[in-house]
């Protein structure tokens, strides 16, 4: 029978979300595709992780070896293309993410294998291999098809799929293959991870946040949002691009290179609702969106939407908040 | 050090209404304004900054339709030394996989230490075009690159992992690294600086020049076949809240105060 193999993705001794998110969305194609939902996990000490995934996946594969201690993608490319040669899955499954992003385009190459990147759903139809993706910052979807091959290869999009542990647990089997590393990687060498610098402001812990994106246009405009933010008693916090722009520092970045927030108001100005953002911001209790385009995707994850000019709404907010903070 | 950099002319779509054409494969791309897509503006400028450093060449190549040029004369105007187009009626339909044979096809003769790429195109945003490159060229690469040290004969790469969190990776030369926004601050170019770029050539080639035959450019050469566009479906709108600013400010003030949140 052949496999669906779903690369188990970890790091620092954690297995990542993306790894449950990816065997859920596996288990109903195995079951379509009458296929054997295999996860594959390689590193150091990849044995100690392979138990959670017992439960979700009929058989584990695992590789482990010292040199596979911290992702890379050119030992990962060698140990995964040895095994999708003599195991001939379906479909392998791979995480969207910095080290899926590093891996699945070479590896796919290597192996001549038809690749989707980014996807955000994901089946057989009728024997053609047919995904969803999404163009142009997530205004627009595109479904497209694969041409025919013996193998396929997706990255999946985090959080395009809820986790779901199959009942009853998988209870699968697992089996220890022997890594076909043979020495030290020559071209591309780990050397350390870095943490970003303590201190400076914690978005994660503030109740409210107000988030600017580019639709402020200019650093001009920084003091008026500051001021705002101030008279609501919110934390500021942004898009990717002011922190490329260099207006705030990368501590008040919220998203998927940022931090996850969960505050209680989330007031989204200027900001489209790129899926990198939405990540980190989509679980607040309320979130209220601010943006000239009535179109943009940050409408769809929020409670309350404005299709307005940021500059009319925001000074009129701050009148009327300082007006009724008077009447207190 | 010679260095060759991938760049892609895409619409600039954050705060235009798009439209699905009569097609149904693409947007309707009249009425969008073009620029340089926004990860490669950074992957040129990165380019320049070596070469103004150390000394070489940088090449700027794009596979497109002649509106392509403007992005090339940007690139020629911020200090490339040569801009390559490959285009041909054959290339539609490219997906990452044909698009970077194509590339392959012209790069494995040029003379270049150094491939710089976007880490993705803001219009499909595969994010698959210069791993897949880097494969065919035989060369190490390196993805979400957000500093770049060159040494002699290696780079020392930060690439960017979740949540703020880097690493930190050494790469022996030549190599292909495709960069994130904010490795550095690209500069600005006049209009005087695009005007004198004018008269510079672009290099134009075909499927001739590429040494490729049909069968491995455009939708034939393509591992992903597009069969349609259409809006996402809403699955959670929020509540428009509507009236002139003062009516809105009102409703959000309450908003917020019925929730304690003020
Ligand atoms: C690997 C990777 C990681 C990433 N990580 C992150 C991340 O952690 N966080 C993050 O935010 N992004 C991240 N991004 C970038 C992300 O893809 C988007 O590019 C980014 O979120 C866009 O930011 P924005 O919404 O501010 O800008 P844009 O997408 O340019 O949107 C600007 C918005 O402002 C609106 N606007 C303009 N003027 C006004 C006005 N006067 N009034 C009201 N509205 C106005 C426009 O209609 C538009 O919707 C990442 C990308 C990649 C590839
Ligand atoms: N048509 C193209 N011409 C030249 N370079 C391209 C083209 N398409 C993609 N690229 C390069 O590949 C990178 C990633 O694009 P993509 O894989 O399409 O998201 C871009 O940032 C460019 O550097």
């Amino acid at each position: 029978m052949t496999a669906i193999f779903v690369l188990a993705e970890h790091r620092q001794g954690i297995i990542r979300d993306i790894t449950y998110e990816m065997l859920t969305k596996a288990h109903e194609i195995a079951q379509k595709t009458n296929t054997e939902l295999t996860a594959v996990i390689l590193g150091k000490s990849a044995k100690e992780k392979a138990k959670p995934l017992t439960e979700y996946a009929q058989k584990v594969l695992i590789i482990e070896d010292q040199k596979l201690e911290n992702f890379t993608s050119d030992a990962y490319q060698k140990v995964l293309s040895t095994l999708i040669k003599e195991h001939k899955p379906l479909l392998t499954l791979i995480g969207h993410t910095s080290y899926g992003i590093d891996l699945a385009p070479r590896l796919a190459t290597e192996l001549n294998i038809p690749l989707a990147t980014d996807c955000i759903d994901l089946a057989f139809e009728g024997g053609t291999f047919t995904v969803t993706r999404q163009m142009y910052g997530g205004k627009v979807n595109t479904t497209a098809t694969a041409r025919k091959a013996q193998s396929y290869m997706a990255t999946i999009r985090q959080a395009a799929f809820q986790p779901q542990k199959p009942q009853p647990p998988a209870n699968g089997q697992i089996i220890e293959q022997p890594s076909p590393l043979t020495e030290e990687a020559a071209t591309k060498r780990f050397i350390e991870y870095v943490l970003p610098p303590p201190g400076g402001v914690d978005i994660t812990a503030a109740d409210k946040l107000v988030g600017i994106g580019r639709g402020i246009k200019d650093q001009a405009n920084m003091p008026q949002m500051e001021e705002f933010a101030k008279t609501i008693g919110a934390v500021l916090a942004c898009s990717r691009p002011i922190v490329d722009k260099g207006w705030l520092s990368n501590d008040r970045q919220v998203g998927s290179s940022g931090k996850t927030v969960k505050p209680k108001l989330y007031i989204a100005l200027g900001i489209s609702g790129a899926f990198q953002h939405v990540l980190g911001m989509k679980n607040s209790d309320l979130i209220i969106a601010i943006n000239k385009d009535p179109n943009a995707p940050i409408f769809s994850f929020s409670d309350y939407g404005v299709v307005e000019d940021l500059f009319k709404i925001v000074p009129a907010l701050k009148n009327k908040i300082n007006e009724l903070k008077i009447q207190k | 050090m010679d260095i060759v950099v991938c760049v892609k002319h895409v619409p600039e779509t954050a705060e235009a209404e798009l439209k699905i054409d009569s097609t149904g494969k693409n947007i309707e791309k009249t009425g969008l304004v073009y620029d340089i897509n926004e990860w490669d503006d950074y992957a040129l400028e990165e380019a320049v900054r070596i070469k103004e450093k150390q000394g070489g060449t940088v090449t700027a190549i794009t596979i497109g339709t002649e509106d392509f040029d403007s992005t090339l004369r940007k690139c020629l105007a911020r200090g490339a030394d040569a801009a390559i187009r490959l285009t041909d009626p054959k290339f539609q339909g490219s997906d990452a996989y044909a698009t970077a044979k194509i590339l392959h096809s012209i790069i494995k003769n040029l003379h270049c230490d150094l491939i710089l790429c976007g880490l993705q195109a803001g219009d499909d945003g595969s994010a698959a075009v210069g791993t897949i490159l880097a494969q065919l060229l035989g060369v190490p690469h390196a993805t979400m690159v957000k500093k770049l040290e060159l040494c002699t004969g290696t780079a020392k790469v930060n690439r960017e992992l979740e949540g703020g969190l880097e690493e930190i990776l050494e790469i022996k030369l030549p190599a292909l690294f495709a960069v994130s926004t904010g490795i550095n601050e690209p500069r600005y170019v006049s209009i005087m600086g695009i005007r004198k770029a004018m008269q510079k050539e672009i290099k134009v080639l075909g499927l001739a020049d590429t040494g490729l035959t049909e069968a491995y450019v455009g939708e034939a050469g393509s591992w992903l076949k597009t069969e349609k566009l259409y809006v996402p479906p809403v699955e959670k709108q929020a509540e428009f809240l509507k009236g002139t600013p003062d009516e809105v400010a009102t409703k959000i003030a309450e908003l917020l105060k019925s929730r304690g949140l003020i």
